[in-house]
């Protein structure tokens, strides 16, 4: 649903305010302490940030795409990590259940994605299946009334506090491709799951990533997402379509504090006597970060309207994801170069969203695999 | 028992206001606008009184233009029940304002009237005064603690020295200070159901109100600017320019 233009700049501007004077100030202690504070997760629940993609019938806001992105501009002109928080529920970990789960599987479980009761992970990469995907080795063997799940699970986003995970395992070992992959919805609870150590990670401080490891897991048959075996591959590509328009979006939101800072900062050092916003060679990297931000806003706003038009956007989400995760990395890049040695300072914040955004051009696909994506759709 | 909340729509703290080129006021032309950060205090602690099942209804009121209706639509948002915007375009001085506060007050009989102790534009602190005379009615101002008893309120205040505690007995008017609460950020479910929310709109002659200005502003200048200030070698040629030149000691 899309709501109406007063209600989202409403939205938007209590977002704004929330950033502002909530989240901005606690950045440098997530980082330190490497978790989101309990009172600012449970602020984001009674925001309904949670529920933002999960349609208003299983009690979400149900946003059109358009929507989410504006929203995300806002949201994320602040530590990425805050938005990992929610991100999988409204993204990678829910949509698999919003786009193909049955009527049953809905009602029982994006109520309480919704309200951030629970939260949602998205297992596809395995360790020797990242970006060749559909090579994954993790098994569900029917048994019964339940599938047996083995496998190992890697770098999943949420995992240590995740409720519900879904899950992406082959049902049919003789059929090696895409065709023999199922999509589940896991509880955490079910006996034989294990969670792995968080990874040490380059930024983003406060997102957890673990490994999720398969052992004997039993899952009931009616968690088979859309209750047909070898529609799980598909699943996770249209989940990875919407997804790539929700980072781009996320992307420009970093962006756009990026350059807000370097500007604050340009106009307030002075060197040779006068303001560093003053020379040529850094109003040149100012005026490069505008424009790079905008083309990126473009083109994410553009491929909303089409998606939520109904229309395949496949190509434009991976051009969007490809173009904004590079475009971040360029801004946050020359961000450092303004700041000079305050840049490389940790005091400054600037050096650790250099090191946050560094994972854009590398997750929901690389940029080669974007690339790769978007060559293939002009000489099929 | 129902309370009742003014709300103003003022420039926003964050902006960097600026004074008119011709000193007649503030430029207002493209600058955000927001709720007076003192009403939104009040705003949050009427809805906590509701929650908290001491209240039963919360009405707010804003008296501006018709864009005053965003103010209320976010009072609505954060959770309070019904709005009543007065409409006009005219400057409505504090008294004028309280006239008309009287005659909300007078149709809407709440047992408690929770004003701002002032809004940030004007800083004039003299409503909720002014109404608790028009009204007779009891009035503490500078509220840091409400708590609410069987006909009366029990009112912590901040006053120079420290802390006051009053009682009052309901109704009565009480004035927000910053540290009452931290209020709310409105939730986007709850900003759609303000939407349905009923908004009455209302203008001055309704009450009766001869809102014209009483006072006349002479001219509007901007703070004069500090000039750069110098350091001292030593605390003794502080103690000594304190004494000579800044004349404080
Ligand atoms: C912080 C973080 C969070 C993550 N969250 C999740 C999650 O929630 N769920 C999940 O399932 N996964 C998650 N991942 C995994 C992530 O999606 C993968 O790391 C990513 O897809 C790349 O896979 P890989 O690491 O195996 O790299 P590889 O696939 O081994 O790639 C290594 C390099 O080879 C290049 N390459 C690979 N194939 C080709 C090709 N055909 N042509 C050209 N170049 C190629 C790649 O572009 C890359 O440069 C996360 C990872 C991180 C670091």
């Amino acid at each position: 649903m899309a709501i109406d233009p007063e209600t989202r700049a409403q939205f938007i501007e209590t977002l704004d305010r929330f950033v502002r004077e909530r989240l901005r100030p606690a950045e440098a202690r997530v980082a330190e302490e490497d978790a989101v504070p309990a009172e600012i997760l449970a602020e984001m629940r009674d925001l309904g940030l949670y529920g933002l993609s999960i349609p208003e019938e299983y009690g979400g806001l149900g946003l059109a795409m358009s929507d989410e992105i504006e929203v995300m501009f806002t949201f994320c002109k602040t530590s990425p990590a805050f938005r990992s928080a929610f991100g999988t529920n409204v993204g990678i970990g829910a949509q698999g259940l919003i786009i193909d789960g049955t009527e049953d599987q809905k009602a029982k479980y994006l109520p309480k994605l919704a309200t951030g009761e629970l939260t949602s992970s998205f297992c596809l990469t395995e360790p020797d299946a990242g970006s060749d995907a559909a090579s994954l080795k993790t098994s569900a063997r029917r048994d019964g009334d339940a599938y047996v799940l083995n496998g190992t699970k890697r770098y999943i986003t949420n995992a240590p506090t995740a409720g519900l995970f879904t899950v992406m395992a082959r049902t049919d070992a003789a059929n090696r491709g895409a065709g023999g992959i199922s999509a589940f919805v896991v509880e955490a609870g079910t006996p034989g799951i294990r969670i792995g150590k968080p990874e040490k990670k380059m930024g983003q401080q406060g997102a957890k990533i673990a490994d999720v490891i398969f052992e004997d897991a039993r899952v009931p048959a009616e968690n088979l997402i859309g209750g047909v075996e070898g529609k799980g591959f598909k699943t996770a590509m249209k989940v990875l379509d919407r997804g790539r328009l929700h980072i781009s979006s996320v992307c420009v939101g970093v962006a756009l504090r990026l350059l807000e800072d370097s500007i604050a900062y340009a106009t307030d050092r002075k060197q040779f006597g006068q303001r560093i916003a003053d020379f040529q060679l850094v109003q040149a990297m100012l005026a490069d970060c505008r424009t790079e931000i905008y083309a990126a806003q473009c083109m994410v706003r553009d491929a909303a309207a089409r998606f939520d038009a109904g229309e395949t956007v496949s190509t434009d989400a991976a051009c969007c994801k490809y173009f904004a995760s590079e475009m971040v990395g360029r801004v946050a890049d020359r961000a450092v170069q303004i700041f000079g040695g305050a840049g490389y300072v940790a005091d400054y914040g600037i050096e650790r969203f250099y090191r946050d955004v560094r994972i854009f051009r590398i997750y929901e696909g690389t940029s080669q695999i974007q690339q790769m994506v978007i060559a293939r759709s002009l000489t099929r | 028992m129902k309370v009742l909340v003014p709300v103003k729509r003022v420039v926003d703290y964050n902006v960097k206001i600026r004074v008119k080129a011709d000193n007649t006021g503030v430029d207002l032309a493209n600058v955000k606008m927001s709720m007076n950060p003192f009403d939104e205090i009040s705003v949050e602690e009427a809805i906590r009184l509701k929650e908290a099942g001491k209240a039963t209804e919360v009405v707010v009121v804003s008296i501006g233009p018709a864009q005053a209706a965003e103010t209320i639509r976010t009072a609505l948002a954060m959770g309070a029940d019904r709005g009543i915007l007065i409409k006009t375009d005219e400057e409505v001085q504090p008294l004028a304002v309280a006239k008309l506060l009287k005659g909300v007050v007078d149709e809407e009989q709440p047992g408690l009237v929770i004003v701002g102790k002032q809004a940030i534009d004007d800083d004039s602190n003299q409503t909720g005064q002014m109404l608790s005379a028009l009204l007779g009615w009891g009035q503490a101002t500078f509220a840091s603690k409400v708590v609410i008893g069987d006909g009366s309120a029990e009112v912590t205040r901040e006053v120079d020295g420290g802390l006051e505690t009053l009682s009052l007995k309901l109704p009565a008017i009480v004035t927000s200070d910053l540290r009452l609460n931290e209020p709310r950020y409105a939730s986007l479910p709850n900003i759609m159901k303000a939407k349905k929310k009923p908004l009455a709109e209302k203008a001055p002659a309704d009450y009766g109100v001869d809102i014209a200005p009483r006072l006349k502003t002479l001219k509007v200048e901007e703070p004069p600017k500090r000039s750069a200030g110098i350091k001292v070698p030593d605390v003794a040629t502080l103690v000594e320019k304190l004494k000579t030149e800044a004349g404080v000691l």
